[in-house]
């Protein structure tokens, strides 16, 4: 056979290259899928143990509030109310978004349309510096600082949801700043100049085209932030006092149901009811990102929609 | 009121906003740094920690922090190199692309209480690795991949699809053109994403604590043989960092000088992430440069 | 892309090789696991005992009661170690354990400087944790209202509490911290907090009361009149044997108790008068301990 043919049958150097480049992404995903379907089965085989080994009603886990998993109640049924730790989670939750989003969206704007400058300067490396400090600093910053000056506004102890919202105020702003920055990144620049060339001021092209436009990823960009602070731990566990009680106001002792399952896992037996329930909180916790990654996921078809 | 005041107004606010957050972090850090430097010295950050003495330092722990960081950064900048590629450049919009994203973000918002135990459970007690580096650099190589593929994907997605036609247009197939090409021109955005990643890392202790373990035993700083079990490269040795230090000494220290050792502690991790910062955005913008000039 | 593989290719070979070492080196080494409360010890006691014997490698580490007796219940570690007896925590087959009794804690309540009590009787004590009495004032105290702080459910000292405090009552539904550093800053900073902590833990910023009396003194513990106390057990899944048994007899020799226990805020089991077994029941102990003092 002649060499040229022979060459051109033959897969050249830079084929087998791309198929082997190819290749080793395809393994590196893999292995990520991998290793959240195996901590996936891992968490969903403890938790589920809870309903189907210890034969907990699933229905009573949800709505009751009484969490107590060593001690049965009057029939003999063990007390794992998880209530009390669903509505301390979402009332942070959602108050640390409900007072991060201004803030982040602000800062997000003064980076890409006020002082691009400034905000490359300055602002950046704050938002990537808030991101290193670690939680553990978070929390005892809190406890130091946030919580007795609460107990001086507002009285009682300082434990609570309050504190618990304004430390992951603090640390979900970087997430939600940053994602906001690229979704303004990401309008086109001749919506800001066609605006403009209609007469329209700077804030007028901010709030009505700019805002407006980026909307789908400003959401996706509050709903990551909100993932962040459901399963925050360490830094929530010591500012929000940790009852496992309903809370009556934003300042009395409550709990998230990261704090509870931090607080109990090592002092448990594997295998035992106790040490399932608090495996169930897991898979709980679990299902919340789940959803919190639906709702992004509807939001970024919404808005494709909408272009 | 009318419209140009109205921009004042906001531009204003915004100002004030952006001035906030300066404030909160310069606050954050003057608090940290003000209660901590004190205790700080030659001697603090170089001796071993004392389980229950007064004068004990953070040596071991600051050492332990830096490598468990290299190790776990080894580990999960390839895989997320590759994965973000995958996701950027060759998967199809279709559901299993879907159900891979879904995955990579539940992987980020996992309670790093939850990954800490399936550490113990697989690395330390299934692959019998132990309480060791190596189990905890695979812990937070669980934390480090969806954060770091997300990165990796976005700055790639961010390269201008001219780069790449004109890439494929000379001829080189999509795999080199991604690597000669794409790759260095996201490569600031990659190094951002990097520094983020290793701040997490840094901070991390609940992931540590049942995975790279509390103890710092003592390391022998002349024996650089990784077989050694005193030499500070065995990857088989339990290591406690300084996040994981500092959490122990709040939460069971008996020290006297507890309280001054911790917020010691907490200043200089927050001025190890400061160096961290600056010397990784120094590096990426050479890297950048020398990368893309040729 | 070469220099990754070469890195990738570095990275697998020092694991490969520690790996083969790890175990093959020659040096015995053990586990310890679990209780926090007990860590200190066994940490100071295992590196008094490495500088000792050359060779040897003792790696303690924390993560609380019930990871200890999991871990020893399964044998994934040498030593557990556990502020409980085994029979007391549910889900733990004590039959196949064997108990090593190392240390004596006693737990005393500790209230807020600003409550204006000192001594309390058990009938009082017992109804702040019910909720029954819910200001100071209703024990003689200041007109302020009671702030019940607990250890986490399933936590040693807690169990401990309860059980010579509470009785079969259940305490109301409170606050609960997962680590005695936090309840100490905790109860020293909310006016009207009430605790429990372990005599070590006991310093100026807060106030250990009484009991109908009884200072919490070692004495009182040692005679039995300051009921709250626990073992600090350390298990072994068998009779011990090689290291652990070497290792575990070092910890009760008489003069590691004498020494190293007390120094570090325990009370040695040798200077007990009394013995307690997994029921409660108290057993005068006869005269002829080891050491025979007192």
């Amino acid at each position: 056979m002649d060499p040229i043919r022979a060459a051109m049958l033959k897969r050249s150097r830079s084929a087998k290259r791309e198929r082997r480049g190819k290749l080793i992404s395809l393994v590196c995903i893999s292995l990520i899928v991998l290793v959240v379907a195996a901590i996936f089965f891992f968490v969903a085989s403890r938790g589920l143990a809870t309903f189907f080994d210890n034969k907990v009603n699933l229905w009573a886990f949800l709505s009751q509030s009484v969490w107590s998993p060593a001690v049965n109640d009057a029939h003999g049924n063990p007390q794992v109310g998880a209530l009390p730790m669903i509505v301390g989670s979402f009332g942070v939750t959602f108050l640390s978004a409900i007072v991060a989003t201004p803030f982040a969206v602000g800062a997000a704007i003064f980076m890409t349309e006020i002082s691009p400058r400034l905000g490359a300067k300055i602002l950046q490396p704050v938002i990537e510096l808030l991101v290193g400090i670690p939680s553990v600093v978070y929390g005892f910053i809190g406890l130091s600082v946030v919580v007795p000056a609460i107990r001086h506004a507002f009285g009682g102890t300082g434990f609570g949801i309050l504190a618990g919202t304004f430390v992951l105020f603090v640390m979900i702003l970087p997430t939600v700043t940053s994602m906001t920055v690229d979704a303004l990144h990401a309008v086109p620049r001749y919506y800001r100049e066609a605006s403009l060339a209609l007469g329209a001021t700077r804030w007028q092209t901010i709030s009505r085209v700019v805002l407006r436009a980026a909307l789908p990823g400003i959401l996706t960009g509050v709903v990551f932030g909100m993932a962040r602070a459901f399963g925050e731990a360490l830094a929530v566990q010591m500012v929000i006092g940790n009852a496992a009680l309903l809370p009556h106001n934003l300042i009395s002792p409550a709990s998230t149901l990261t704090s509870v399952l931090t607080a109990g896992i090592g002092n448990t037996v594997m295998g035992s009811l106790e040490n399932n329930a608090l495996w169930s909180l897991a898979l709980l916790l679990l299902l919340m990102s789940l959803a919190f990654n639906l709702v992004i996921r509807w939001i970024g078809k919404k808005g494709e929609m909408k272009r | 009121m009318n419209a140009k005041q109205k921009d004042k107004l906001a531009t204003v606010v915004l100002y004030l906003i952006a001035g906030i957050i300066v404030l909160i972090l310069a606050s954050l850090l003057g608090y940290i740094l003000v209660q901590g430097l004190p205790h700080v010295s030659w001697h603090f950050l170089t001796s071993p920690a004392r389980a229950f003495a007064a004068g004990g330092g953070i040596g071991i722990q600051l050492f332990n922090s830096f490598y468990l960081l290299l190790l776990a950064m080894l580990i999960s900048v390839p895989i997320s190199l590759g994965a973000g590629i995958y996701l950027a450049e060759y998967a199809k919009a279709n559901r299993l692309t879907d159900v891979i994203r879904t995955a990579i973000e539940i992987l980020s918002s996992l309670p790093s209480v939850v990954v800490g135990l399936f550490g113990f459970l697989v690395f330390v007690l299934q692959f019998h690795f132990g309480f060791s580096i190596l189990s905890g650099a695979l812990a937070l190589t669980m934390f480090n991949l969806p954060l770091l593929t997300r990165n990796i994907e976005d700055s790639l997605r961010q390269v201008d699809f001219a780069q790449r036609e004109a890439g494929l247009a000379l001829g080189l197939s999509r795999w080199e053109t991604v690597i000669h090409v794409v790759i260095p021109e996201a490569l600031p955005g990659i190094i951002t994403g990097m520094i983020l990643g290793a701040g997490r890392v840094f901070g991390e202790a609940a992931a540590l604590i049942y995975t790279a373990g509390q103890s710092a035993p003592a390391l022998n700083f002349a024996d650089w043989n990784p077989l050694n079990i005193a030499s500070p490269l065995n990857v088989f040795r339990p290591a406690e960092t300084l996040a994981v230090h500092i959490w122990k000494i709040n939460s069971e220290g008996i020290q006297p000088d507890a309280a001054a050792v911790s917020a010691g502690a907490s200043a200089v991790l927050i001025l190890a992430v400061l160096l961290f910062n600056v010397l990784a955005r120094f590096l990426g913008r050479r890297l950048y440069k020398k990368m893309t000039a040729e | 892309m070469k220099k990754r593989h070469i890195l990738l290719g570095l990275l697998a070979g020092l694991l490969v090789l520690a790996g083969c070492s790890a175990p093959g080196s020659g040096s015995e080494s053990i586990t310890a696991v679990g209780s926090s409360a007990l860590q200190p010890l066994v940490e100071a006691a295992a590196e008094q005992y490495q500088t000792d014997h050359l060779g040897v490698f003792i790696n303690v580490q924390g993560g609380g009661s019930g990871t200890g007796l999991s871990q020893i219940q399964q044998g994934a570690v040498e030593i557990g170690n556990s502020d409980l007896f085994a029979e007391e925590k549910p889900g733990i087959n004590a039959k196949k354990l064997v108990d090593h009794r190392v240390a004596v804690v006693g737990i005393t309540p500790i209230a807020n400087k600003q409550v204006g009590v000192r001594n309390l009787t058990v009938v009082q004590l017992r109804r702040l944790f019910t909720g029954e009495i819910t200001n100071w004032k209703q024990v003689g105290g200041k007109d302020l209202p009671v702030v019940v702080v607990n250890r986490a459910q399933g936590s040693g000292t807690r169990a401990t509490f309860e059980r010579w405090v509470l009785g079969d009552r259940q305490p109301m539904p409170a606050q609960e911290q997962d680590s005695t550093g936090m309840v100490r800053s905790i109860v020293a900073s909310t006016p009207g907090a009430v605790s429990y902590v372990a005599f070590s833990y006991v310093d100026k910023t807060v106030l250990a009361l009484s009991l109908d009396g009884v200072k919490p003194t070692d004495k009182n513990v040692t005679t039995n009149d300051w009921p709250i106390w626990s073992y600090e057990h350390m298990y072994t899944k068998g009779q011990p044997t090689g290291l652990t048994k070497r290792f575990l007899a070092y910890i009760q020799s008489a003069k590691t108790q004498q020494q190293l226990v007390s120094k570090m805020g325990y009370i040695p089991v040798t200077a007990m008068t009394v013995a307690r077994d997994a029921k409660g029941n108290v057993i005068a102990k006869q005269g002829g301990t080891t050491d025979g003092s007192n």
